[in-house]
């Protein structure tokens, strides 16, 4: 049991010490990621046949992901019952069973162990007592959920279904974005010099955007000023913001001198063709990030459209894995389109390399100050949906239910 | 083998890295022809044949949008990179254009000296050669999926 003492000041306050704490991180891992929250597991599309999986992570824990012969989803602990060791190495395939390469014990796809060999010894002698039971040390199995193509999974059994999880607040956002069969186009890691929650908290955080990432006003992708807004979810564990397709032509960062307006030399692209979007989903919504609580988000950035999935690897260090994909139908045209709007996203994105640079400045502003906090008033004290994104209401809606989950 | 086409490419190359290594990044788009094309892939989406690239560039005014943009609009801290080539294969495809493999490492300086094994793999490239040699085609597949924090200054 953690004893911290959150500032008075209650949810406009975020202390850094929930950054820096290895006991907080422990704990989190028991009562977040391995307890009643749903985690991102892979796209449906990941899995495209009977006995096909995937290896991926929740918090910590390895867990393998699969489809079985009969086409069910089921996902479970990547650990031996025997001594531990990992079950299945590869990234990603097909497997009739899953052998442990240690002492090849064997697996199926619900994560059952199979076989142990020789545990009847050989010849008589050696194996296993009759009453041994190695099934007592089994991987764990989650609860595995799929919601328009995206597969969660929880170990908890008191989780409620992932639907009542993600709430009627977020989930027609989510149809929106997954409304045909998708197509990966690729995945790649981007490594976080931070803790995992300081880069959900960026995710979250509506009033960043247009101020940290400058190649969004410049070009007047994304300003404050365009017509947008902010959904939270009832218990501010999820969000989804989105800005409308309509040009900004007004000057509120010029007047007000912001560093990421243009300044006296407007600044345009000489291949303007890398922003041109399709209003393939019918809405003329430009940008909607979505993030669900504890460590996923949607990304829909004009046509590329992207899973990013949050890998806490300690205090200070967090994996990002994105996925970006398009639909299975997509001509060619919308293929290249999403291609070359993927110089937006990910390590090398015009937008979104700074957020992992922003992050860890927090990280290290913050090292001699775990006492000291966040202030966090954009848009008053509440939580909850509105059309101005000049708030931190999705911000204050993640540590409402942190604190909830870890009894702080 | 031939040794005058060989210490052409190999000329090249080294021009290339010196240009990113000392921060020339204006002069990064010359490096390429007119449609030039530039793309920063992993080893795995090559081998899975999937098309999603770090970064892509088609044509020297995408290149150009690419500075301008690290130059006036992302947000960075001070760094820069080593680049090592070696292990430089070329074929001659015709009269005007050749095909070089090579090897690469970058070890990226951050202003307070820390310094990574940033990333590591081969450049696909095709040449079109002539007074001034460029590329036609430069293709960086990185060995590693994973990038610390970010890719800011190109491969």
């Amino acid at each position: 049991m953690l004893h911290r003492s959150w500032p008075p000041e209650g949810v406009t306050r975020v202390p850094y010490w929930v950054y820096q704490d290895e006991a907080v991180y422990r704990e989190e891992q028991e009562r977040i990621w391995r307890g009643a929250a749903w985690s991102y597991l892979c796209l449906e599309a990941e899995l495209p046949g009977p006995q096909s999986f995937v290896t991926t992570f929740v918090g910590d824990m390895p867990v393998v992901v699969t489809r079985d012969a009969q086409g069910a989803l089921h996902a479970w602990e990547n650990r031996c019952a025997h001594r531990g060791a990992l079950i299945c190495m590869q990234p990603r395939g097909r497997a009739e069973r899953f052998a442990c390469i240690y002492h090849n014990w064997v697996y199926d796809h619900e994560g059952n162990l199979a076989t142990v060999a020789f545990r009847r010894g050989i010849a008589g002698k050696g194996g296993m007592p009759a009453e041994a039971r190695p099934e007592t040390q089994a991987p764990k199995k989650l609860r595995v959920a799929s919601v328009h193509g995206l597969v969660f999974g929880t170990l908890s059994a008191a989780a409620p279904a992932l639907e009542d999880y993600i709430g009627p607040e977020i989930l027609p956002r989510i149809r929106r974005v997954m409304k045909k069969p998708v197509k990966v186009l690729g995945t790649y890691t981007q490594v976080l010099p931070n803790n995992w929650k300081l880069y959900m908290d960026n995710v979250k955080d509506t009033y960043h955007a247009s101020l940290l990432h400058v190649f969004f006003t410049r070009f007047r992708i994304n300003r404050l000023t365009q017509k947008g807004g902010v959904f939270v979810s009832g218990d501010g564990a999820h969000h989804c913001t989105y800005t409308e397709m309509v040009e900004d032509t007004g000057d509120a960062y010029e007047k007000d001198g912001m560093r990421s307006a243009g300044g006296s030399n407007d600044f345009r692209l000489e291949a303007p063709e890398l922003l041109e979007q399709v209003d393939e989903l019918g809405d003329r919504v430009s940008i909607q990030i979505l993030s669900l609580f504890p460590g996923f988000v949607l990304h829909q950035i004009r046509n590329s459209l992207a899973a990013r999935q949050v890998v806490p690897k300690g205090v200070e260090r967090t994996e990002l894995h994105w996925t970006l994909f398009g639909f299975e139908d997509d001509d060619e045209a919308m293929q290249r389109r999403r291609i070359l709007q993927s110089n937006l996203v990910g390590p090398a994105g015009y937008i979104s390399m700074e957020d992992g640079a922003a992050t860890g400045f927090v990280q290290r502003g913050t090292a001699g100050s775990p006492e000291r906090a966040s202030v966090i008033e954009m848009g008053g004290s509440s939580i909850g949906s509105g059309d101005s994104r000049v708030t931190e209401t999705a911000v204050r809606g993640l540590w409402q239910t942190w604190r909830r989950y870890m009894s702080l | 083998m031939e040794p005058q086409l060989q210490a052409v490419v190999e000329r090249l190359h080294a021009r290339y890295v010196h240009a990113l290594d000392a921060d020339r990044l204006e002069d990064w788009p010359q490096f390429f022809t007119e449609n030039g094309t530039y793309r920063i892939t992993t080893a795995e989406n090559e081998e899975r044949g999937l098309p999603l690239p770090v970064l892509y560039a088609e044509g020297r005014a995408m290149l150009r949008d690419r500075v301008a943009s690290l130059r006036h609009a992302n947000i960075y801290e001070p760094q820069r990179y080593r680049h090592l080539v070696s292990s430089i294969l070329v074929e001659r495809l015709d009269e005007q254009s050749a095909s070089s493999v090579a090897n690469f490492l970058v070890v990226r300086i951050m202003q307070d000296g820390a310094n990574l094994l940033f990333a590591s793999g081969r450049y696909l490239d095709r040449i079109a050669l002539g007074p001034e040699p460029r590329y036609a085609e430069r293709i960086v597949v990185c060995d590693s999926r994973r990038f610390d924090t970010l890719l800011a200054i190109p491969l």
